[in-house]
């Protein structure tokens, strides 16, 4: 690098500066600055390409990390107890030895740390060395540059299915229309393909200097008109670059939930503080107390260097903070360790289970909430999207009704209903006679039986217009995207995906969680159907020229041509929703073929084999307010301005042209209408097709207007809705379609397993109520005999007056009560007033389902029931639509399906089936649940039952602080010798075999609630705690009374006897022992002996030298240890015998049944179930009095049927 | 296409018993039934400790005698059994606090090692700062062996004498190996110089001794310095505030009859409001007398048996269903 002065870099950088932090980039080519001096590049300023998603640098690890670590409130705490320790008048321990714990601790951290970090290292260096095409002025063609070497300013070729290195700006594509389509997956989960443009008017002819100019031309346009999104193939002016990339600056760090239990938990360590403060109290007035009981100053006591004592009250005070550090391990500290350690285990054993395997998609359970795992197993609500959760999201053409007149489409519906197997051949039967080489990834959409009498009607001449209208809108309002079923999408390999997501996560389990995440900067291409071809053409092209003499520039514009035929069963089409696509298909298999979409033109093929060739004049997209989109095309023959208008039902109806004198098109409307209902009734979702003929002047006002809209800066959504909604009106209706969506494999024994583990399952949905209640029917949600409620806006009022005079708490005397909402009512039952009432009402209810919601009503209603009832909610669902509601739950699962991964990414627990959440929930979250309560509650005890030794002591040592035991001792206590079984305990343990909890949902109903772990449980425990360690502590005391043994001779017994008594406390407390468990706990009293044995040699240690092996050689040693371990663990040996013998929990007698043989037992859970189930129906009324007026109250219910 | 079918199930987990999660395991159930038989072997098993411990405790005898705050003393003793084979000789403190921390700690291992280098002062650092105050004297000269624990060394000594027919006849006290062996052995060790004394050179005794650690016992040149029987006992510090230590072994027993106990007091007990005892005990291999734990697995032997009939009430009350 020249020379330059300090002042010129100064300004240099703080001109960059400015550069990066302006709205409006200027960005200039690097073509004419190639091969000059880094500091004379125009975009120098910008950072590189290549990415970092490291923490830490090799140098600076050490301290980055511990400033890190030290965030941590317990670090601190173990920190300022170390410290605490260097000072001499509270010492309490070695200072050295204090270190140990906060060592241990920190190191295993920075270890886990640095490990992750290597692996992001590793996977960036990966991606930033991938290839990618950079053109090159001196080579005079694109030149292969990694990725990090990717600049600013850089032109890019990237061709057909290449991931896409930075964010581009999209300058030409070899596609006639200069479009490209990209698949954005890595970046939002969607998997259909998007188009992208290039940039408009850019004619990339001339030499080096024009192109600079173009490029300026080009970012201004871009910042005047189009948004991020445009940018995109073939050759491109990189716009940002690494770190600035959309999907960088998008990646957040994963979530953090805490879970009840959790919460629950650090209620208890403040008890655990203000006991060890209460124990440090005491400690410190016994010292006082001691002191001042002292006629004169004995030879024991120690005095200060100068010779002189602290007063009693002074050195008590001190004595206190020495009581601390000595009785530190009372506050748990390691418990959250423990607990992290114990989390990544049972995520471990919950992403290997079979049963949670889909071998269709090859997908496991992804747990992306990794500290929530115990919630599982106390749910209480369920709140479940319908389509794609409780249905495949597999559409299926099934009925259509056009001009009034219906085509049921039977055979179609008749080999839905069929077997499974007799489906797959009538499948392949279809498939064959459709020519189709390869599936579509949503198989089943192809498949359409045509209706006999429909397809005469079209062949004739009658009506021709009305049917081929609506057929061709089928065929064209949609924003699928044709493509060569031969040029298949290119997978990104899974494993890079999943290696740079993981880099993208700090959280510390993303080993054992394979997360599909917003992943990097590149988005799958796919090129259009010539891409191939002309790709080639290009390059060689522009080869040759620069050979010849540089007169033109490779990055000319070929001849227009016009795309080839293409055989009509070779298209693929992708779709942005799975009942588009059985819509495209459905009209191409009437013959009204959707050859090639590009954003100006529709090509459809009639049944005639003639092609049209549609202009598109504008695309009014789907939103959820509008729910319908529409497509503005112009006619090639009759040069018409027509509108092609889809959408839900009441969104078209609404919008009908009411002509006063066509009673056609009334009886027309009419009729569709009783056609949708019947639609609706059986399940299928429904969408009204129309069209609006507009005149040229018409469309001319609009446009205008529309094109204010499109360029607005603020409020753009806005004006584009408003803009679309004033031309949807007076619409023509063609006719509707019902569109089947089939529910998933066994979805209704699902939800009936859920409902008997005491689970509520609600159904939250955007169909209509008949659809709704249909799916709420076959899904055993709602029973035949069941009372349904419906609430509807009509019948509101009416509703509120009763319920004034019926109390709602009653309604649960009748047991099978379901409620239906839509969404209209839902608002209005969410208002401040209403919703206390709503809430107790639906809390009475069977189930509810609610229709036409909003994802955000869908989310309120989560966190109404959430926060007004405090139960434990659930959220399931696939869609985008779901991802508010997800969010919302304590705990989101997202079905990773056909609607993309948004509702995936946002999840705690991503599953392929709705059937999964049955294990999921019932077997491992109550195990989970069990486990991890069992071993909080053991993980306290056990710290008690420890610290509690020393502080019996302190009555015996004058409160002065000391230990029996050797402080090294102390600490490989915790760390080493009773650490790893505690752990064991929480990943392994199984109180009731997986069979027996699926067998017996209702088993499931002990997590609800408090369930094991509350606050009786954690005193009981503690209290055992106490009780424990004064048996460990006075037999030996009374054993050795007044004898000649020396302090560590007898905290020998005492250490071993705590150890024996934890050790067997926890065998008494484990229901299932296996291999691991055995090895584990004769490992850990193996490890006692062996390091204590060890540590009694010379040169380790002084004090304590010798000691345990004397006492091995005492056999007092073992009688000792004997009789207090024995006495120590009979209350709770006796506490289980007898809850096993005399009460009759569900958990104790599954455990009986699960000792019995495979077959007795299951005979024993159908008789159980069908016992069960009787008394359910009572037990469930319990909690409530019985209402006096039962009989009025039927009535009235009855009467808000209506 | 082979290549495509592995793809497809690369996810799937491995179909093994641990990460299925079924181990052969077994499952316990601590119920009525189960648990009578255990029971029952628990308290017999005990009841036959519980009696072992306790009969040999019975056999065992001890002669204890409380001592008033007189500076010299004869005592008058009379041994009213004869126990077979040696008695041990204690001495004991009470209200004495040999376990604190800080005095615990105050002493130099170095030095007590033998290592001639923690002999000199060295400012800060020799001998151990866990000694002070007893660190060096006035002048600056290192105390040998230094710190509170040593200092405060048990300085009485006793004589044994039974009274055959009005004479005193001196009872032979045994004062080798009633340390731990480890202790004598390895542990302390006198720095190599002979004449010993020398080694003491430029030192001071501890503040309390009357006599330099080189001189502890005058009639045995090898019982000198650290290694010292009845230094080694005080060094080995007691659990509990009320001790007894090993003084001497009576090889030859104790015949029944009368003895004369000569004290020579020293040691000061007024300031912590104790007490001092000697005590005479004979031992078996359970160490002294000691009938608490004989007791305890006697009452808890019982208790076990007695819940085992419990149980089986339990047990006929409240079978599992399965059963019938």
């Amino acid at each position: 690098m020249p020379w330059m002065s300090p002042l010129a870099r100064i300004r240099d950088a703080l001109a960059g500066q400015r550069a990066r932090d302006k709205d409006l980039r200027n960005l200039v080519s690097n073509l004419p600055y190639e091969g000059l001096d880094k500091w004379k590049q125009p975009n120098r300023h910008f950072r590189n390409n290549g990415i970092k998603t490291t923490k830490y640098s090799v140098l600076f690890f050490i301290p980055m990390n511990l400033f890190e670590q030290f965030h941590r409130l317990a670090n601190l705490y173990f920190v300022g107890l170390a410290i605490l320790n260097f000072v001499p008048v509270v010492q309490a321990f070695e200072p050295e030895v204090a270190l140990i714990p906060i060592c241990v601790i920190l190191a295993l951290t920075a270890i886990k740390d640095a490990w992750e970090d290597f692996r992001r290292y590793k996977s960036d260096k990966k991606l930033n060395r991938l290839p990618c095409f950079v053109y090159s002025s001196k080579e005079k063609c694109f030149v292969e540059k990694r990725w990090k070497d990717v600049r600013v300013g850089d032109f890019v070729k990237v061709e057909s299915n290449d991931i896409v290195p930075a964010d581009l700006l999209l300058l030409y594509t070899s596609d006639p229309n200069g479009v490209c389509h990209i698949e954005t997956a890595n970046l939002d989960g969607e998997t259909n393909l998007k188009q992208r443009r290039a940039v408009p008017g850019v004619c990339i002819t001339v030499s080096n200097t024009d192109i600079l100019l173009i490029i300026h031309a080009v970012i201004r346009t871009g910042c005047l008109g189009f948004s991020h999104p445009d940018l995109v193939l073939k050759q491109h002016l990189v716009y940002l670059k690494g770190h600035e990339t959309k999907a960088m600056l998008n990646n957040n760090g994963p979530r953090y939930k805490r879970s009840r239990l959790e919460r629950r938990l650090n209620i208890d360590v403040i008890f655990c503080i203000l006991l060890l403060f209460t124990m440090c109290i005491i400690g410190s007035l016994g010292h006082y107390l001691w002191l001042e009981s002292m006629p004169s100053v004995p030879l024991y006591l120690v005095p200060q260097t100068d010779g002189h004592l602290d007063t009693p009250s002074l050195s008590s005070f001190y004595k206190f903070f020495s009581m601390i550090i000595l009785l530190q391990v009372l506050i748990p500290i390691s418990l959250y360790v423990s607990i992290e350690l114990v989390k990544i285990g049972q995520i471990y054993f919950i992403t290997n289970d079979l049963d949670l395997y889909d071998e269709e998609t090859d997908a496991t359970i992804q747990c992306k909430a990794l500290n929530i795992t115990e919630d599982l197993g106390q749910i209480q609500y369920i709140f479940s999207d319908k389509t794609g959760t409780l249905t495949e999201n597999k559409m299926v053409f099934r009925r259509c009704s056009i001009m009034g007149r219906e085509y049921p489409h039977k055979e179609n519906g008749m080999f839905l209903c069929g077997p499974k197997r007799a489906l797959k051949m009538y499948i392949y039967k279809i498939k064959i006679l459709m020519f189709t080489k390869s599936l579509p990834p949503n198989q089943q959409e192809t498949e359409v039986i045509l209706d006999q009498k429909l397809l005469r009607q079209i062949r004739g001449t009658e009506k021709i217009d009305a049917y081929q209208d609506f057929f061709l809108a089928l065929a064209i309002c949609n924003t699928v995207v044709v493509s060569m079923a031969t040029a298949k999408r290119l997978r990104v390999s899974a494993r890079l995906t999943a290696e740079f997501q993981q880099t993208n996560q700090s959280n510390p389990l993303d080993t054992l969680s394979s997360l599909v995440r917003r992943a990097g900067s590149w988005t799958r291409l796919r090129a259009p159907i010539t891409s191939e071809t002309s790709a080639n053409d290009l390059t060689t092209q522009g080869q040759s020229v620069n050979q010849t003499g540089g007169q033109t520039c490779s990055l000319h514009v070929p001849p227009q041509g016009t795309a080839p035929a293409v055989p009509a069963g070779k298209l693929c089409y992708e779709a942005e929703s799975p009942d588009e696509a059985a819509l495209v298909h459905t009209a191409k298999a009437y013959g009204f073929v959707l050859m090639s979409r590009t954003p100006d033109s529709v090509t459809v093929q009639l049944p005639s084999g003639a092609q049209l060739r549609f202009e598109v004049l504008d695309t009014l997209s789907f939103d959820s307010n509008r729910k319908r989109m529409s497509v503005l095309v112009r006619h090639p023959i009759s040069k018409q301005c027509i509108l092609y208008t889809k959408g839900a039902d009441y969104a078209i109806m609404e919008l009908l042209e009411t002509p006063y004198g066509e009673k056609q098109q009334k009886a027309i409307a009419s009729d569709t209408q009783q056609h949708l209902d019947c639609y609706a009734k059986e399940g299928l979702r429904t969408l009204c097709i129309a069209k609006k003929v507009l005149c040229d002047g018409e469309y001319e006002s609009w446009a205008v207007q529309r094109q204010h809209a499109l360029a607005a800066m603020d409020n753009r959504e806005q004006l584009i809705m408003d803009s679309a909604v004033q031309i949807e009106t007076n619409l023509c209706l063609l006719g509707a379609t019902g569109v089947e969506d089939r529910l998933q494999d066994s979805v209704p024994d699902t939800v009936m397993t859920l409902r008997e583990a005491g689970i509520q399952v609600w159904v939250l949905t955007g169909d209509k109520p008949e659809t709704a209640v249909n799916i709420g029917y076959a899904c055993r949600l709602l029973e035949q005999d069941d009372l349904v409620i419906n609430m509807s806006c009509k019948n509101l009022c009416y509703w509120e007056k009763q319920s004034c005079s019926a109390d709602p708490r009653n309604v649960d005397t009748t047991p099978d009560i379901s409620l239906v909402i839509d969404g209209r009512t839902l608002t209005m039952l969410m208002s401040p007033d209403l919703r206390d009432r709503f809430v107790d009402l639906a809390r009475h209810c069977r189930s509810v389902l609610c229709c036409r919601v909003t994802p955000l009503q869908k989310s309120e209603v989560v966190k109404l029931i959430r926060e007004k009832l405090k139960v434990m909610t659930l959220a399931v669902g696939d869609g985008a639509n779901d991802v508010n509601m997800i969010q919302a739950a304590d705990i989101g699962v997202g079905i990773s399906g056909q609607e993309g991964m948004q509702a995936v990414m946002a999840s705690d627990f991503a599953i392929s089936r709705f059937k999964h959440l049955k294990k999921l929930l019932l077997v491992h979250g109550h195990w989970c649940y069990s486990r991890l309560a069992n071993m909080i509650i053991y993980f306290f005890y056990k710290n008690a039952a420890n610290v509690n030794l020393l502080f019996w002591y302190q009555f015996f040592c004058g409160f002065t602080a000391n230990a029996m035991i050797d402080h090294w001792l102390m600490i490989f206590f915790n760390l080493l010798f009773t650490s790893v079984p505690p752990i064991m305990f929480g990943i392994m343990d199984k109180d009731v075999s997986a069979e027996m909890l699926l067998g017996l949902p209702e088993l499931y109903r002990t997590g609800q609630g408090k369930g094991e772990y509350s606050f009786f449980t954690f005193w009981i425990s503690m209290l055992d705690a106490f009780y424990q360690s004064l048996v460990a502590f006075f037999i030996p005391y009374f054993t050795y009374r007044g004898s000649d043994i020396d302090i560590y001779a007898f905290g020998t017994p005492l250490n071993t006897i705590s150890l024996f008594t934890i050790l067997l406390h926890l065998s008494i407390e484990i229901k299932a022992w296996t291999i691991v468990h055995v090895f584990i706990i004769l490992g850990s009293v193996t490890l006692y002996f062996i390091v204590t044995l060890a540590y009694g040699v010379r040169y380790l240690n002084y004090s304590g030298y010798w000691t345990l092996q004397a006492q091995m050689v005492d056999p007092m040693f073992y009688l000792v240890c004997l009789i207090s371990t024995v006495i120590a663990l009979l209350p709770r040996y006796l506490f289980h015998v007898l809850k096993n013998s005399i009460t009759c929990s569900p958990i104790v007698e599954a455990r009986h049944l699960d000792t019995l043989e495979p077959s007795t037992r299951d005979q024993w859970i159908k008789e159980w179930r069908s016992f069960r189930g009787r008394v359910q129906d009572k037990t469930s009324d319990v909690s409530v009095p019985p209402s006096p007026s039962l009989e009025n109250l039927q009535d009235d219910t009855k009467q808000v049927k209506l | 296409m082979q290549k495509k079918e592995n793809q497809e199930v690369e996810n799937r987990p491995d179909n093994t018993a641990f990460t299925q999660q079924r181990l052969p395991a077994w499952q316990p159930i601590l119920s009525a039934g189960i648990v009578i038989p255990l029971f029952v072997l628990v308290g017999l098993a005990f009841i036959g400790i519980g009696v072992a411990l306790f009969v040999t405790s019975r056999n065992l005898h001890v002669l204890e005698v409380w001592k008033n705050n007189l500076l010299w003393l004869n005592m008058a003793l009379y041994v009213f059994f004869s126990p077979q084979g040696p008695v041990f000789f204690y001495y004991g403190l009470t209200n004495y606090f040999q376990n604190q921390r800080a005095y615990g700690v105050s002493k130099d291992y170095n030095q007590l090692s033998g290592d001639l280098d923690y002999f000199t002062f060295f400012f800060s650092i020799v001998p151990d700062s866990t000694c002070k105050p007893y660190r060096y004297d006035v002048n600056n000269k290192p105390i040998v062996p230094c710190g509170s624990l040593a200092n405060s060394m048990f300085n009485d000594t006793f004589n044994l004498y039974q009274m055959k027919n009005g004479v005193k006849e001196e009872v032979p006290l045994d004062g080798k190996g009633i340390s731990w062996w480890t202790d004598y052995n390895i542990k302390y060790r006198n720095p190599s110089v002979n004449p010993l004394r020398n080694a003491f050179n430029g030192t001071v005794k501890p503040l309390y001794w009357s006599k330099p650690a080189y001189e502890l016992d005058p009639t045995d040149t090898a019982n000198n310095g650290f290694i010292n029987q009845d230094f080694l006992v005080w060094m080995r510090r007691s659990a509990l505030p009320n001790f007894r230590k090993l003084y001497r072994r009576i090889t030859d027993g104790l015949p029944a009859g009368n003895y004369s106990l000569e004290i020579s007091y020293n040691y000061p007990v007024i300031a912590f409001d104790g007490k001092k005892k000697v005590a005479f005990s004979n031992v078996s291999w359970m160490g002294g007398k000691n009938e608490f734990l004989g007791i305890a697995y006697l009452v808890i032997g019982s208790l076990c048996l007695v819940m085992s009939v419990v149980m089986l009430i339990i047990y006929a009350k409240f079978k599992f269903p399965e059963e019938d």
